[in-house]
């Protein structure tokens, strides 16, 4: 099941991009076709969804691939995993849905991003760390061919950027896994037995290096504050959809990282590291927010919240880490508000990003100021930016809220100074405040004259991902039913 | 379990807010959307009642040790009824304001009703804050309901930052309640482990004080004045800034379990209330002089919470719920027709709307706590418990009362001038300054006054014997009721009777700390928000000019390794094997020599080879 979740998009891919007879409109469909049954099947496998017992994985599927050392084709989902990658099919079928009107080589577009769709749910899939970093690299290929061939502005130099950047990070993370392997015994990259057998144990030396390795590798991805530098441009000069994409999915891939590997097979060395990484958490948080304080550019202002969000996501799972016996259920807490984090952001900043784009496809511009009272021309797209923004910023009815209190309850009973971070929820609303002021409210001036209200293919794609939002912070236990098990897993592999 | 109580709690919130919804969403016409609104109001009010009654309490899973609890006490069925009642009353009066779109106005302040009457119910912190923060979203939406004009928006903004700057107060004590032990639920609080207990009072006293708009946080009242009238009627009277007193009077006995918080309080309110009412007395506009006067009596309350007198903090409440909205309401009628909230333009302006200025009369003796109107009793009562806490605190209390009796009588003095036909002129240029006046009151405008006045007029009966004893029960007041001794009820009467007559004879100094609301917000600006925002674009231009210039400069310099790198390779690698490669050719080269061709010179070579082969042999062997 897990494999045809992971290669159906591939597959369709290799179609598409082999059969250049199809027409873009037959192309454009076929992606909302394929990224629909993605979603259908991600949710029959919620459906039929077990918590497995601790230290294994649900729908596991297991066969041999390098046996020479150690690696298998292994996939699992748990109550890590499965509520990612159900929030990664509903983004990409919300970029499939708002490309529909793409004019640029839709049909060679579609390939990719069924090709980036496939590696994504494949990151969150496996349960080898070679398939698992196979995955991973290849989503930056990916990622550069969307930012590098779809975008605008500097795109070149900003694809670059982002894919040396990452690539760089990528290998301090084989490093780690490297480190890993040669650690076990017998020698394996298979992650729930790494997991099981912790193998870095009672190397006061090893461990911390290879963590260290690890957690630069994921941190780039991530990112943290201050491995953070590619991602404002990517975002700038990225299309819509990728953006959406890069920000929805493709940060999460970092911070996956952190609970799914770094914390459950190193957690000697993570206690070690757990005051540094709270320390990031605590900076990204605060220094993403300023930062987006301080931007003009409605694109770059987004993408510095992304660092302070995924903040958040650091700071808890660096909590947990603080181990004492009488913080067990806090810190279980601040996971699941982490992982809840991971898919509240992916909806709510996909949507904010894909408006964005419309913004720039109606007047080629992200500039605040070259706007002004749009709430007058563009009723609608007025009224869900403003919803974006305050589930953005964390209020309650949305997953934000649900996520941030979560995070700030655990990391806060388990670490009080933690609580300097809770500035980070202030100056978020008020800097979406002021973009909101800025582009929707007073007299209609500059680019918002004539302005054009959301087309279908627009609100049907920025609507349902907002709508999501509200579901969840409105009703989380289903989500959260998922997730706290395996937060609870997380907090006791860590106390090992 | 579903009853009908239980099925009652549920609805008293999900109706409202699933109604208010659909209002803002579906935007249907002005005439329908009003007529669902007051359904869906005047429904609510009945649920209340039914909930006051049974007291349900409904539970369910929502973070994990923490349900979504929504719970009706003594102190909440006093008060949702309270709340529901006058979003009915404004909003019905709101009908007489024409705010259009009716569908965007009547809905969010139904989503508002919705969020507020979930305050008054939340059982846990997390349902607290879910329905804290949905308030003040919907207050900024309300505010900046004529968003066309940026500073309304922009007065909504400072209403939401700094609201929610004090709700972070909440997070911090959830994160203390899940610390602490004793349940993220509101009753458990003050049995937290003592460490954890003050963290916890902290958090919700700041975030208390916040949204009641006291002292330092008093100033986004002022700015939120920039809404519509029949918003303050709702949200700066019986609702939002109520919540902050209610929270107060609800976690009472965990600010009396750490020792130092109801001190805390009581000074603040205290504080509030004597200088807040000084700043009332100088505003020259009504809204604004109404809502300085809420910050006061909401000190009153907050008070009340510190010095143990729930009762009368409730009673205070509630009374001045009536009053404040009704005096809030009347001031948007004024403005409507007139076009003015100057009190220089309203002189005079009840010979003109009888039954609004008598309600309006009402409401200000009810505000400057005339015997026997209701503020008159519900102060008193609060006043009493603080005298037994420290005189110090109920000499400022009475201060504040006698100011409380100054601004009210200001304004009865404004609004019962007899202007002479020689001064009318003065008083006519006020009109149409703010807006175009509509030069008449229309019945939904004045109708909800009366029975507001109503209230006004009798909600003192909540402190007095014999209902205050009921009432005292029904909120577990500490130590049971005790009636507030005669001496001291008529003393505060004749204080305010006193201070009354001392306005009407004389003009009141205004001095311009006061009118400018104590700097408070010039002082949150540059205390604040401008540093704010400066470390925002210092940490910008840090990120542009070191952090990411870094990156670039480390891959510039990976760049020019790999230029060195290739010139060496070129120019020493590269170049060695060249020479080596010449020195193999020249070898060659050499090698070929010997190949002529003709014979005799290969014998020769052969011969010499021969020889030298023979030398060698004889040497070594």
């Amino acid at each position: 099941m897990l494999t045809v979740i992971v290669f159906l998009p591939l597959l369709v891919a290799v179609v598409l991009a082999g059969v250049p007879r199809c027409s873009d409109t037959v192309a454009r469909w076929i992606w909302v076709g394929a990224a629909t049954v993605e979603l259908a099947l991600v949710g029959v496998v919620w459906a039929g969804y077990e918590t497995p017992p601790p230290g294994q994985l649900a729908f596991a599927e297991r066969a041999a691939w390098i046996p020479g050392v150690g690696s298998s084709y292994h996939l699992g989902v748990d109550g890590l995993s499965l509520p990612l990658m159900a929030m990664t099919a509903v983004v990409f079928l919300a970029c499939a849905v708002y490309a529909l009107r793409e004019r640029h080589r839709p049909r060679v577009q579609a390939s990719l991003f069924l090709f980036l769709q496939s590696v994504c749910l494949g990151v969150f899939a496996a349960a080898d760390l070679i398939l698992f970093f196979v995955f991973f690299d290849l989503s930056i290929v990916g990622m550069y061919a969307v930012i590098a061939g779809w975008g605008h502005g500097d795109r070149a130099r900003s694809a670059l950027k982002f894919f040396l950047y990452t690539f760089l990070g990528s290998l301090a993370l084989l490093t780690g896994f490297i480190g890993l392997y040669a650690a076990a015994d017998p020698h394996t990259f298979d992650m729930p037995t790494l997991t099981a057998e912790n193998p870095l144990a009672g190397r006061p030396l090893a461990g911390p290096v290879v963590l260290a390795a690890i957690l630069i590798g994921l941190a780039v991805k991530t990112p943290t504050v201050p491995f953070h530098t590619w991602l404002p441009p990517a975002h700038t000069d990225a299309p819509a959809v990728g953006s959406a994409v890069l920000a929805g999915v493709l940060l999460k891939l970092g911070t996956y990282g952190f609970v799914r590997i770094a914390a459950p097979m190193l957690p000697q060395a993570w206690r070690g590291w757990a005051w540094v990484i709270v320390a990031v958490g605590v900076v990204s948080v605060l220094y993403g927010a300023l930062v987006a304080l301080a931007q003009t550019n409605l694109k770059r202002m987004i993408a510095y919240t992304s660092i302070n969000h995924m903040g958040y996501v650091v700071l808890a799972v660096g909590a947990a880490g603080l181990v004492s016996v009488d913080t067990v259920e806090p810190r279980a807490v601040a996971v699941t508000g982490a992982v809840t984090q991971m898919v509240s952001h992916g909806l709510i900043t996909s949507a904010l990003f894909l408006l964005a784009g419309v913004l720039y496809e109606r007047a080629g511009s992200y500039d605040l100021h070259a706007y002004g009272g749009l709430a007058a021309p563009a009723p609608i797209f007025a009224a869900l930016f403003a919803v974006g923004a305050f589930a953005s910023l964390g209020l309650p009815a949305f997953s934000g809220f649900i996520a941030e209190f979560q995070v700030f309850a655990g990391s806060i009973a388990t670490a009080p100074v933690t609580a300097v971070a809770l500035l980070g929820i202030l100056v978020t609303a008020a800097l979406f405040l002021r973009a909101g002021q800025a582009l929707l409210t007073g007299p209609t001036t500059g680019c918002a004259k004539g302005f054009g209200d959301l087309r279908a293919t627009e609100l049907w794609s920025v609507a349902p991902l907002l709508v999501l939002s509200l579901l969840i912070g409105v009703l989380p236990r289903p989500l959260l039913d998922l997730v706290e098990p395996a937060a609870r897993t997380v907090v006791d592999l860590l106390g090992r | 379990m579903t009853t009908p109580g239980t099925a009652a709690l549920w609805a008293v919130v999900g109706l409202p807010a699933t109604a208010g919804a659909v209002l803002v969403v579906t935007r249907p016409r002005d005439r329908v959307a009003v007529r669902v609104a007051l359904a869906v109001a005047a429904t609510a009010v009945l649920l209340s009642v039914l909930v006051a009654v049974a007291r349900p309490t409904v539970a369910v899973p929502f973070l994990a040790g923490a349900d979504f609890v929504l719970t009706v006490d003594g102190l909440a069925a006093l008060v949702l009824p309270t709340v529901l009642v006058v979003t009915l009353l404004v909003l019905v009066a709101a009908v007489g304001e024409a705010l259009t779109p009716a569908a965007r106005f009547h809905g969010l302040m139904l989503l508002f009703a919705a969020a507020a009457a979930l305050t008054v119910t939340a059982g846990t912190l997390p349902t607290l804050l879910f329905a804290w923060e949905l308030m003040g979203a919907a207050s900024y939406a309300l505010i900046g309901f004529w968003w066309w004009d940026e500073a309304r928006v922009a007065a909504g903004c400072t209403a939401f930052v700094t609201t929610r700057a004090a709700d972070l107060g909440l997070y911090l004590a959830a994160g203390a309640a899940l610390a602490g032990g004793a349940g993220l639920a509101l009753v458990d609080l003050a049995a937290s482990s003592t460490g954890w207990r003050h963290v916890l009072a902290a958090g919700v006293l700041v975030a208390a004080l916040g949204k009641a708009a006291q002292l330092p946080f008093s100033f986004w009242l002022s700015r939120a004045m920039a809404g519509p009238s029949p918003v303050s009627a709702l949200l700066h009277s019986a609702a939002m800034v109520a919540m902050g007193g209610y929270l107060l009077l609800r976690t009472q006995p965990l600010l009396a379990a750490t020792g130092w918080a109801p001190w805390v309080a009581m000074w603040v309110g205290a504080g509030t209330a004597l200088l807040l009412g000084a700043v009332a007395l100088t505003q020259p506009d009504l809204k604004q002089l109404l809502a300085a006067s809420t910050c006061a009596q909401l000190g009153f309350v907050v008070l009340a919470a510190g010095a143990g007198a729930v009762a009368g903090g409730a009673a205070h409440l509630v009374a001045h719920a009536a009053v404040k909205s009704l005096l809030f309401l009347a001031a948007g009628a004024w403005l409507a027709a007139l076009g003015t909230k100057q009190l220089a333009g309203l002189a005079g302006v009840t010979r003109r709307w009888s039954l609004v200025g008598w309600s309006a009369t009402v409401a200000l003796l009810a505000l400057a706590g005339i015997a026997p109107l209701s503020l008159w009793a519900t102060k008193d009562a609060i006043l009493a418990a603080v005298r037994e806490e420290s005189p110090a605190l109920y000499a400022v209390g009475l201060a504040a009362a006698a100011l409380s009796a100054a601004y009210a009588g200001k304004v009865l003095v404004v609004i019962w001038r007899r202007v002479p036909a020689d001064q009318q002129g003065a008083v006519d240029a006020y009109r149409d300054q703010e807006e175009t006046g509509t030069g008449r009151i229309p019945l939904a405008g004045w109708l909800p006054l009366l029975v507001l006045a109503v209230a006004a007029a009798g909600a003192g009966l909540l402190a007095l014997p014999p209902t205050g004893a009921v009432v005292a029960h029904a909120v577990g007041q500490p130590g049971g009721y005790h009636p507030v001794p005669i001496p001291e009820l008529a003393a505060s009467a004749l204080i305010a009777l006193a201070a009354l007559v001392v306005v009407a004879r004389w003009r009141v100094p205004a001095p311009r700390w006061a009118r400018r609301w104590l700097g408070l917000r010039q002082a949150a600006s540059a205390l604040v928000t401008r540093p704010t925002l400066v470390a925002g674009a210092a940490a910008a231009r840090f990120d542009d000019r070191v952090l990411d210039r870094g990156v670039a400069q480390a891959a510039r310099a990976t760049a020019l390794l790999a230029r060195r790198a290739a010139r060496f390779d070129q120019r020493g690698v590269d170049r060695m094997v060249e020479v080596a490669a010449a020195g193999l050719r020249r070898l060659g080269h050499l090698a070929r020599r010997p190949q002529t061709g003709q014979l005799h010179q290969y014998y020769l070579q052969a011969v010499v080879v021969l020889v030298v082969g023979a030398v060698v042999l004889v040497v070594l062997g």
